[in-house]
C-alpha cells in the first residue's frame, strides 16, 4: 500500500516530532512555572519573546537557525568541532526547528493550567511543611497535568505539519529530513506524483484524527485524576 | 505551648495592630465583624503574611522579628491552619491529604495518633475517597484532621463553619467541642458568630478595625456590657458553664448546677456530671425587686446588679452577678428607673428560657 520511501517519511515525521516535543517539554514547564509565579522586571518582554516562534513565519525561524547553527556559522562550527553535534542537514536539526516553532503551544497551555491552580492550595501545603520544590513536584505538576498533556499533544500535531523551518534549515533530504509534509511537496513537484501526494495526505489526515481522539481521551482521564 | 503576637501592618490604608498572647491549651476566639482584620492576623501567625513591624513567638521560638530581620517561612513554622474553604488537595485521596502534613512533620506522629484522629473525626469511611466526592462538612473534617496530624504547635481555624449551612454546622460542632475538651494545644478560632464563640471558646480576643481591643475568659467577655458596646452588637446575653446534676424524669426536667445556683431545663439526653454550656438571652431575663413566688417561670435566681448601660432610646442592659456567673437582662429604661437600679443592688432574675444545645435535648425542639 505504501512505498518504503513513504513509510520512511512517516516514521521520520513521528520520530522528529516526538523528540522535538519531549526535549522542549521540560523547558516549557520550567519557564511556565517561572512566569506563572514570579514577578520580575522585563517579564512582559520575556513572555513576548517566548511567544515569538508562534507568530514569526517558519521560514524566518529556519533562516535564523541556519545563520546561527549552519556548519560554517559560529555556533554551529563550535558545536561540531568541540562536541561533535551537527544540526545542519540532519534530522536533529529538523527536531530542533520543530521544537522551537511549536514551543509556544506547550508553554501557553502549561502556563494557563499552572495559573488556574488555586493559590490557596499552595498556602495550605506551606502550612503543612512543604518546601517550594516539594510543592512544585507534588502539587503543581500533577494539578497542571491536563495542561501539560494538552500542550504536548497540540505541539506534537503541529510538529507533524512543520514545513517551512525544516526545508529552510535542514533541506529536503530523503531518509534524513524529508518528513511527511516535505514528501508531499516533493511528490507534487515530480511528474505523475499526484497519487502519492494524495496517499500521503490521507495519511496525514488519519494521523491528525488519531491524535485528536487520543488527546480527548487522555484529557478526560487526567481531569478525573487531577480532581477537576 | 504558648504564643505571643505583637504586629503592625499597613494593608493599603487598613491598619493592622495586633497585640496579644495565649499561654494555655484550649480555644481562643478571635472575634470581630467581617473585614476587621482577623484573617490577616492568623495569616501573619502562619507566615502567609509578612507584617511590616513586630514580632511573633510560637512556643519559645521567634518566628518573626522585624527588628532583627527574622522571618521563618510558613513551611518551617509548624502552625496548623484550617482554612474556611478546606483547601484539600483535589488530586489526592482523603488518606493522602491526611498524611500530607504528617509525612512532613519533623517528628511525625505515631501511627496510633493517625488512627486516633481518624476515629475522633469519624473519617474511617472516607479515607479512600477523593475530595470532590465529599460534602462541605466532610471536607472541613478532613481539613481539620490534616492540620492536626501535621503535629502543629498551634492550630489556627479561620471560620471553619462559615461556609456551611446550619445542618452541616451542627455536624462539625461536636468534633470541635471534643477537640477543645481534649485540648493539648492552643487553638485560635476566627469567627464573627457569637453563637460559635459562645459554644466553643474558652477565651475571647476582640478585634475591631484591625486592632485587638480586649481579651478575657469567654463567660466574662460575653456578659460584659462594654464589650457589646465595643463590638457594636446588641448584648448577647450570657453563656454559663454548667454541669448536669440530676434528671427529674417524672416531671420531664433536668437540673443543671453552676457556680451561683441551679437551672431547670427540659429533660436532657446527657449523663449526670457532664459539662454543658447554656445560653441565656438578655431579652429572656426579667427583674423583680421581691421574690416572685407565684410565677410560671422555673428559674428565679437571686443576683446582684453589677453594671448598667442604656442602649438606644428605649432599653437598658443590666449586668447581673450570681456567684461567679454573670448574665445580662435587657429591660426598658422606664423599668430601670422605676426599680431604681444601681450597682450592688440585689435583684431576682426571672429566666423565661434557657437555651441548651439542641443536640443535648431529649425533646425535639
Amino acid at each position: 500500500m505504501l512505498s518504503p520511501a513513504e513509510i520512511e517519511a512517516l516514521l521520520l515525521s513521528l520520530r522528529i516530532s516526538a523528540v522535538a516535543v519531549l526535549c522542549a517539554l521540560p523547558v516549557a514547564i520550567a519557564l511556565a512555572a517561572l512566569l506563572a509565579h514570579r514577578r520580575f522586571p522585563g517579564k512582559a518582554i520575556v513572555d513576548g519573546a517566548l511567544h515569538l516562534p508562534m507568530v514569526l513565519p517558519p521560514v524566518v525561524v529556519g533562516y535564523l537557525l541556519l545563520i546561527l547553527l549552519g556548519t560554517r556559522a559560529p555556533v554551529g562550527a563550535w558545536l561540531l568541532q568541540h562536541l561533535g553535534i551537527r544540526f545542519a542537514f540532519s534530522w536533529t536539526g529538523a527536531a530542533l526547528a520543530s521544537g522551537i516553532i511549536t514551543f509556544p503551544f506547550q508553554f501557553r497551555a502549561i502556563r494557563l493550567s499552572i495559573e488556574a491552580i488555586d493559590s490557596g492550595i499552595g498556602d495550605a501545603a506551606k502550612t503543612l511543611g512543604a518546601s517550594a520544590f516539594d510543592r512544585f513536584v507534588n502539587l503543581t505538576l500533577p494539578l497542571a497535568l491536563p495542561g501539560i498533556v494538552a500542550g504536548a499533544v497540540t505541539a506534537f500535531a503541529a510538529c507533524l505539519g512543520e514545513f517551512g523551518a525544516i526545508i529552510t534549515f535542514v533541506s529536503n533530504i530523503p531518509g534524513e529530513t524529508r518528513t511527511l509534509p516535505l514528501a508531499i511537496y516533493s511528490a507534487l513537484q515530480s511528474p505523475g506524483g499526484e497519487a502519492e501526494a494524495a496517499r500521503l495526505s490521507m495519511l496525514a489526515i488519519g494521523l491528525a484524527l488519531i491524535g485528536v481522539t487520543l488527546a480527548e481521551f487522555a484529557d478526560r482521564r487526567i481531569r478525573v485524576f487531577a480532581g477537576r | 505551648m504558648s504564643i505571643s503576637v505583637r504586629i503592625r501592618h499597613d494593608l493599603g490604608g487598613f491598619k493592622l495592630d495586633a497585640d496579644f498572647a495565649i499561654d494555655k491549651p484550649g480555644i481562643t476566639a478571635l472575634f470581630g465583624p467581617s473585614g476587621s482584620g482577623k484573617t490577616s492576623i492568623v495569616n501573619a501567625i502562619a507566615g502567609l503574611l509578612r507584617p511590616q513591624d513586630g514580632s511573633i513567638v510560637i512556643g519559645g521560638e521567634t518566628v518573626l522579628d522585624t527588628r532583627s530581620g527574622i522571618f521563618v517561612p510558613p513551611q518551617l513554622r509548624r502552625v496548623g491552619y484550617v482554612f474556611q474553604d478546606a483547601r484539600l488537595f483535589p488530586h489526592m485521596s482523603v488518606e493522602s491529604n491526611l498524611r500530607f502534613g504528617w509525612r512532613r512533620a519533623p517528628v511525625p506522629a505515631e501511627e496510633s495518633e493517625f488512627a486516633r484522629v481518624v476515629a475522633m473525626l469519624s473519617l474511617e469511611a472516607l479515607l479512600a475517597r477523593r475530595p470532590t466526592k465529599l460534602s462541605g462538612g466532610e471536607k472541613n473534617r478532613v481539613a481539620l484532621g490534616r492540620a492536626l496530624l501535621s503535629s502543629p504547635r498551634i492550630l489556627l481555624l479561620d471560620e471553619p463553619l462559615a461556609a456551611l449551612d446550619a445542618a452541616r454546622k451542627a455536624e462539625i460542632l461536636p468534633y470541635l467541642e471534643r477537640l477543645r475538651d481534649e485540648a493539648k494545644l492552643p487553638m485560635l478560632y476566627v469567627s464573627h458568630s457569637l453563637d460559635e464563640v459562645a459554644q466553643l471558646a474558652d477565651s475571647v480576643i476582640i478585634v475591631k478595625d484591625g486592632k485587638t481591643v480586649a481579651q478575657g475568659p469567654v463567660f466574662d467577655m460575653l456578659a460584659d456590657l462594654d464589650i457589646s458596646a465595643l463590638t457594636g452588637t446588641p448584648s448577647f446575653g450570657a453563656v454559663i458553664d454548667t454541669r448536669v446534676s440530676a434528671h427529674r424524669e417524672a416531671e420531664g426536667l433536668s437540673v443543671l448546677s453552676f457556680d451561683g445556683g441551679a437551672l431547670i431545663v427540659p429533660l436532657l439526653r446527657r449523663q449526670v456530671g457532664q459539662r454543658l454550656r447554656v445560653r441565656i438571652r438578655a431579652e429572656d431575663v426579667m427583674l423583680a425587686a421581691e421574690e416572685p413566688r407565684t410565677i410560671s417561670a422555673n428559674n428565679v435566681l437571686l443576683s446582684t446588679v453589677a453594671n448598667l448601660r442604656e442602649t438606644g432610646s428605649t432599653h437598658a442592659d443590666v449586668q447581673l452577678r450570681c456567684g461567679n456567673a454573670r448574665f445580662v437582662a435587657r429591660i426598658t429604661r422606664a423599668s430601670a428607673h422605676r426599680l431604681g437600679l444601681k450597682p450592688g443592688m440585689p435583684m431576682f432574675a426571672v429566666m423565661k428560657s434557657v437555651i441548651v444545645d439542641p443536640q443535648a435535648s431529649a425533646v425535639a425542639p
